[in-house]
């Protein structure tokens, strides 16, 4: 295929290619950029929580009337054996928080007192001695906490637990040799030993404040006793999900109706909790994809409405040269080259402007470097759509016949 | 002669449906797009006090001692019981308040109700004027309703309605936390936003149910919410709230002016020295006074994805518009006969170009009202969201005016390059090629 006779042909529709390569451009950079947020936000939303979530519901309980943090705990105690006892409940627990809640406590930890910057953040999850079970995680290293280590903890006091069990990440972050069981690490309120590894459990929040410490949870031997009121989870008996939230949030109050559990929230399957955590990130996911789908569509319709135009235009200019011996294919060809270097360097631009955009968008928000595995994705798409969007007037143009040489208009 | 240049636009529209339809959804999809993402930026950074916003200050004070001090570092975002009631004493401004949030266990005088949780705000005398709260009835405590930690409570209408079936209930009992309150207002609707005098409730979130003063709250150890940062050996236990190193309550001052913000940083200044002079702050004096919009920049209340959003839908009208132009070129340039014959039966340069701008601002206004559909329905997706912000999603007339001059704005600036090549034509050469 001779490139020069293209050239110099689109050298007189200055503006139109420019117009093309432009929108392609534009397409691209945009394209880019929303397949890598549509990548992050989806790679997020399937982090594992390290819970068997299939089983487990959560129950928000506030209590109604004042009481004292004394009172709070007894109460939870005696929640704790009614749910225990019900026919569909496997197991359950007490806990400030659940992972993907979006809120609870995190503190700082420390390997010597005496440090000034702590090595990393951590969610604190309060727990006892059925928390593990529970929550379905994996013990991988050490022990699970002694029903004897359980201690109620009020509050205001400050965070100093004698035993704690860590998860993988963390214990890797602050132990790379593996040997954090028997270890001694210190949080706002002084030192505590490692007793057990988790596998993996997520923090309470998925937000990007959290990212860094993202599964670097620490499970403590402590219930919340807060006067306000306190999660249970609660893991059901395989299969019997439905039902045993009912159950659960009846025998309760049976137990005793100075409660609030709220109609909305209250009472939250796992299932619920993880849609409701990442529903922002899923809007902003489809939200891309749409815009995506439908720029591309706008761009396609662009393409194919400015080469009718231009195939419109030189249907003489296509007579002559058939008339002169020039197959189909040979116009056809002509057309497809035509869009395929305005293509390239409107991508060529594009990739530039994509790598723009990534830049000024790490700057203002919270955003990685894109990866050139989207720009070279972004570029294979908008050539092939370019050739399948100029295929349909280039047919038109190539059955152009020989005889429109001789007309005159 | 604008009447038949409009008449030349609509047949000229109309002989290429396709097209036509083409550049018209081109442009209402774009502009349907940024109005409905401008509309959401629109009202998630509006002023929630128009007019008084620029007197309203939220100063800051550095209260901590001197572990991990670094200078010029933003002093504390809330105060401590101490300093705010100093603060609130001194009345060294028009208006002033001290307050918290906090949750309220109501227990309702009607047998078929149960108990349940309100969101309650503890505050002092002077919020509901210096924020200018409406009342429905009533109004609110006074300053020795505060000093005698009185138990009166204003109430929302939507709480009034529900407990009290929207009668003025004023002067009735309502019982909270174990505690009679005598109901002394309440408010007509109100929900600034955001929600700016405590954001650690949501930024967002509609007003509290329940208003109370602090005293009174403190008093009674109902539960307060928010964040609580505190520093030392401070607990922050619940006894000894008031005078424990934590900051965990809001001070807002209105100053009779914007220019009396000088003479009051000046006092914080000097109320820093005294305190450190008294051994209470170690740090140096560190105050900080920022007006209310400041404030809102400072704690960056629009999410991040909002913004994210308008800038991509403006780049997607951009493409919207380039492809419009293309389009328009090509129409255009294929008229050059058409046109060509125009100038040679005596029309200028700028009949033509007049005549092709009408042709374009007729797709403009076809795709502004498009435009205007598609953020309706942008508007109706977004509401349905489960954001806190959600439900504030609505065009007002600012924004409606804004959609229709940015399509027809944008529609012309489109127009503006295929028209100046149409009539760039010379009339002998198309004639010629005829």
């Amino acid at each position: 295929m001779q490139i020069k006779p293209i050239l110099s042909a689109l050298r007189r529709h200055k503006a139109g290619t420019f117009l093309i390569a432009m929108q392609i451009a534009l397409t691209l950079a945009i394209v880019c950029n929303a397949l890598f947020i549509i990548h992050q936000r989806v790679s997020h939303l399937s982090e594992p929580t390290g819970l068997d979530e299939a089983d487990i519901f959560v129950i928000q309980n506030e209590w109604v009337g004042t009481s004292t943090p004394q009172q709070a705990d007894a109460k939870i105690r005696e929640d704790l054996v009614v749910l225990r006892q019900l026919a569909g409940v496997q197991d359950a627990t007490p806990s400030n928080s659940y992972p993907l809640r979006g809120g609870g406590w995190d503190d700082g930890i420390k390997l010597k007192p005496d440090q000034q910057q702590d090595t990393t953040g951590s969610t604190v999850y309060f727990a006892d001695d059925h928390f593990i079970d529970t929550l379905g995680l994996k013990l991988i290293a050490g022990r699970n906490f002694r029903a004897d280590e359980i201690a109620a903890m009020d509050v205001r006091d400050t965070l100093a637990p004698p035993q704690m069990i860590v998860t993988k990440a963390l214990a890797d972050k602050l132990f790379p040799n593996g040997d954090a069981v028997g270890k001694t690490i210190y949080m706002v309120g002084g030192p505590g030993t490692i007793v057990g590894v988790v596998d993996v459990l997520q923090a309470q929040s998925v937000d990007r404040w959290a990212a860094e410490f993202a599964h670097r949870s620490t499970i403590i031997p402590k219930r919340l006793a807060s006067t306000i009121g306190t999660f249970y989870i609660v893991r059901a008996r395989p299969g019997q999900l439905d039902a045993a939230m009912k159950a659960a949030s009846k025998a309760l109050f049976a137990h005793n109706p100075r409660r609030i559990i709220n109609e909305q929230d209250g009472l939250l399957s796992f299932t619920e909790v993880r849609s409701r955590a990442y529903e922002r990130d899923r809007g902003m996911a489809i939200l891309m994809g749409v815009i995506c789908v439908v720029l591309l569509a706008i761009t396609a319709a662009g393409i194919v409405g400015l080469t009718s135009f231009w195939v419109g235009q030189r249907r003489k200019q296509i007579g002559v040269r058939r008339a002169l011996g020039a197959t189909q294919r040979d116009i056809l060809n002509y057309f497809m080259t035509e869009n395929l270097l305005i293509s390239s360097a409107g991508a060529l631009f594009g990739v530039l402007l994509a790598v723009a955009i990534n830049l000024w968008l790490v700057t203002r928000f919270e955003m990685n470097r894109l990866s050139l595995v989207y720009v070279l994705a972004g570029v294979v798409i908008l050539l092939l759509l370019g050739q399948g969007a100029v295929l349909a007037p280039a047919m038109r143009a190539s059955r152009v016949p020989p005889v429109e040489a001789t007309r005159s208009v | 002669m604008f009447g038949y240049y409009l008449d030349l636009a609509l047949r000229s529209l109309r002989r290429n449906k396709t097209l036509t339809a083409l550049m018209v959804l081109a442009i209402a999809l774009g502009i349907g797009a940024s109005m409905t993402t401008l509309t959401v930026l629109h009202v998630l950074s509006g002023d929630p006090m128009p007019g008084r916003s620029a007197t309203l200050f939220y100063p800051q004070l550095d209260p901590q001692d001197m572990d991990g001090y670094e200078p010029g570092k933003e002093p504390m975002q809330q105060v401590t019981w101490i300093d705010g009631m100093n603060l609130l004493h001194a009345k060294r401004g028009l208006h002033q308040a001290l307050m918290t949030g906090g949750a309220v266990p109501v227990q309702p005088a009607q047998s078929g109700m149960d108990p349940f949780y309100a969101d309650a705000r503890y505050t002092s005398d002077d919020f509901f004027a210096m924020f200018q709260v409406p009342f429905l009835f009533g109004r609110g405590w006074s300053e020795a309703d505060d000093n005698d930690k009185a138990r009166v409570v204003v109430i929302t209408r939507t709480l009034n309605d529900k407990l009290f079936a929207g009668k003025d209930s004023t002067g009735q009992t309502l019982r909270m936390g174990d505690s009679a309150f005598r109901v002394i207002g309440v408010l007509d609707s109100w929900r600034p936003n955001p929600h700016f005098y405590d954001m650690n409730m949501g930024n967002y979130v509609a007003s509290e149910d329940v208003f109370l003063p602090l005293t009174t709250a403190r008093e009674l150890r109902f539960d307060h919410n928010g964040s609580m940062d505190c520093w030392g050996t401070g607990g922050g236990d619940e006894e000894h709230l008031e005078t424990a190193p934590c900051v965990w309550l809001q001070f807002w001052v209105q100053l009779s002016s914007t220019g009396d913000a000088a003479a009051y940083k000046e006092y914080l200044l000097h109320y820093s020295q005294e305190q450190k002079a008294m051994g209470r702050f170690q740090r140096p004096p560190n105050v900080r006074l920022p007006a209310l919009m400041e404030w809102l920049d400072i704690n960056k209340v629009v999410p991040g994805d909002v913004r994210l959003q308008t800038w991509l839908a403006f780049g997607f009208l951009l493409v919207c518009l380039v492809n419009t132009v293309g389009l328009m070129l090509a129409k255009f340039l294929r008229r050059s006969g058409e046109l060509g014959v125009r100038r040679a039966l005596g029309a200028s340069k700028r009949e033509v170009f007049a005549q092709l701008l009408v042709e374009s601002g007729v797709i403009g206004l076809a795709g502004g009202a498009g435009g205007l559909l598609l953020a309706f329905l942008g508007l109706w997706l977004v509401r349905k969201q489960p954001s806190d912000y959600a439900a504030l999603a609505h065009l007002d007339m600012s924004m409606l005016l804004i959609t229709f001059l940015l399509a027809v704005g944008s529609s012309l600036l489109a127009g503006l390059l295929p028209a100046w090549r149409a009539c760039q034509i010379t009339p002998a050469l198309q004639l010629k090629s005829q």
